[in-house]
């Protein structure tokens, strides 16, 4: 009883879902923030589905959109082999719910999550940064984040300790970002 | 001084220790808070991210091609597996497909990655546990096959040669006959290794029973590569959803009864062996044929064409200067990877730089079920349970 989504009218009836497309051969569901952990434990119990494993977590930053991120959870059905991306698009103030109660392989996705692109996990257990370093400041893989960041740390012979500084580079990263001239 | 019973505490802490970042078992730069209670852990908490470099940031400032060597230092010993990955992911959002020498010499290196992969994870698995020759061994197996890569990149192991649109270049004369002579020796190398360890009392009692994952906790765990099919899931993307052409390939997937280290180690030496099997069956199939696409949007022109020819000049001036146009587009591809589903979520739009360049890395998943494997075990048995996960930092840190 595999529905594999030949007909998106079915899905549409069963959960709330606001769209759904196909692109390369990859399914992709576009729901709102507010039935985001429905859906995903919808999709992780119903037997035609059985999305039971949570691939990774994902987020992007679409600068100047009104909604700016978008969370991705790429779901994986080992009983019917088939893959599912869930999408929902927050702000910087959103707070998302946390799906550790559903998949809790979500911890460490959304805790990275938090880290790299500052988004809020309503109710995770254990929202700390993970990738950064202990004290870092600003979310680095948000669009506006500069390439170079912020600080430097270096060893200061003086002082005999390590130092944050800000960062002071002889040459500026250059993004050449103009239009092809050919 | 006359001590009131009331002030007298009488409970038990538990002792936190630090292991890490600086330690030969904890695999590069882990930091672990361990909570003990005498020796058994109670509470193990990964830190992370000593080694991050921002792999994904400077992704998205680089084109296409020069993203790519990025990928062979992610996990740095399993390099060209995740060069196919990404290189896959460009291909389907560019609709490429690629010329059958390609895929096949693009397999062959996949398989030798594998080796080298499980080559490293046994060894310093073994080096852990307290074995050192195994380790030794491996390494100079290893070796050999760097020098396959060597022979076709110039570099040991940041190798750069499973490009979008095919291969680099195409394979030196005499490769295939080294290649195979190598394969042929390699089984009797495997059997030493195994001789030294599978029925070894000190391997068996350090491995067995020990970081139990249950079938059912391993898809909670989002598990993927032998961490899964050690729980006794035959789950393997080469069978399932087979790429490039495993399809046509004739091999089997180990899967493990207990879900323990030592299944997980028996694993890992099985697929060292079905990989030769691969690879031989790949020597027989190799066919002659261009090793990559021959639009010159995509690949760089050949260094003859350009002697020849002004459109090639202008077209290699192109590629390597303004890059890859890619069309607007996103996709999740995933490889099977030596460590397990190595994916890469790719957002394109017509640009020659990628929007967004999700990693997703295997070994990022498995670390996070270390609390729950380590817990009730003994402060050894952790070492055991990051060696059977085979952990490699410049993954998980990114």
């Amino acid at each position: 009883m595999n529905f594999q989504f030949k007909n998106f009218e079915s899905i549409k009836t069963i959960m709330p879902v606001l769209s759904f497309y196909n692109l390369k051969k990859e399914n992709t569901l576009v729901v709102l923030n507010s039935n985001l952990l429905f859906c995903l434990t919808f999709l992780k119990n119903h037997i035609g589905y059985q999305y039971k494993l949570l691939s990774c977590i994902s987020g992007v930053d679409f600068l100047f959109k009104k909604y700016r991120f978008a969370v991705i959870y790429d779901l994986l059905s080992l009983t019917y082999n088939s893959r599912l991306r869930l999408k929902i698009f927050v702000n910087e103030i959103t707070l998302v719910p946390s799906s550790v109660s559903v998949f809790i392989n979500a911890n460490w996705w959304e805790r990275e999550i938090w880290d790299l692109f500052g988004i809020y996990f309503d109710k995770h257990p254990d929202l700390r940064r993970i990738l950064t370093d202990y004290g870092f400041e600003g979310y680095p893989l948000r669009k506006d984040f500069p390439l170079s960041g912020y600080i430097e740390v270096k060893y200061d012979e003086n002082k005999k300790r390590i130092v944050t500084e800000s960062i002071e580079l002889s040459q500026e990263f250059r993004t050449f970002n103009f239009k092809t001239p050919w | 001084m006359i001590l009131k019973k009331k002030e007298l505490h009488n409970e038990l802490k538990n002792f936190t220790i630090n292991f890490g970042p600086q330690h030969p078992a904890a695999h590069g730069v882990l930091r672990l808070i361990l909570e003990l209670d005498g020796e058994i852990v109670k509470k193990a908490d990964p830190h992370i991210g000593l080694l991050h470099r921002g792999t994904e940031k400077l992704i998205e400032h680089k084109t296409y091609l020069q993203a790519l060597p990025y990928f062979d230092r992610l996990d740095y010993v399993s390099m060209m597996a995740q060069e196919h990955t990404y290189s896959m992911a460009v291909e389907k959002l560019a609709n490429i497909k690629i010329p059958r020498r390609a895929q096949i010499i693009r397999v062959l290196f996949a398989e030798i990655t594998r080796i080298l992969n499980h080559l490293l994870a046994v060894g310093c698995h073994a080096l852990d546990v307290g074995a050192m020759t195994p380790f030794m061994w491996g390494f100079e197996e290893r070796e050999k096959l760097m020098e396959f890569y060597e022979r076709v990149s110039g570099a040991r192991m940041h190798a750069a040669y499973i490009r979008p649109g095919g291969v680099s270049i195409d394979i030196p004369l005499g490769f295939l006959d080294d290649l195979y002579q190598f394969i042929s020796q390699f089984s009797l190398r495997l059997d030493e290794i195994e001789e030294m360890l599978t029925n070894n009392r000190i391997w068996k009692e350090r491995l067995v029973d020990i970081g139990i994952v249950s079938g059912k906790k391993a898809i909670d765990w989002g598990f993927s590569g032998v961490m899964l099919r050690g729980s006794g899931l035959p789950w393997d993307l080469r069978k399932t959803q087979p790429y490039e052409i495993y399809s046509e390939l004739n091999f089997s997937i180990p899967v493990g009864n207990n879900g323990d280290c030592f299944d997980r180690y028996l694993i890992r030496i099985e697929e060292m062996r079905q990989s030769l099997k691969i690879i031989n069956q790949c020597l027989n199939k190799i066919c002659s044929g261009p090793v990559k696409i021959a639009n010159n949007k995509v690949t760089a022109p050949s260094r003859l064409e350009m002697k020849n020819s002004m459109e090639a000049v202008i077209h290699h001036f192109k590629f390597y200067t303004e890059g890859v146009v890619v069309p607007f587009g996103e996709t999740y591809t995933s490889t099977e990877a030596p460590k397990g589903e190595f994916g890469v979520f790719l957002i394109s739009n017509n640009t020659e730089k990628p929007f967004r360049c999700k990693i997703k890395a295997p070994g990022f998943g498995h670390l996070q079920s270390l609390n729950e494997m380590s817990k009730g075990h003994m402060i050894a048995d952790v070492v055991t349970i990051i060696g059977t996960q085979d952990i490699v930092f410049g993954e998980v840190d990114r």
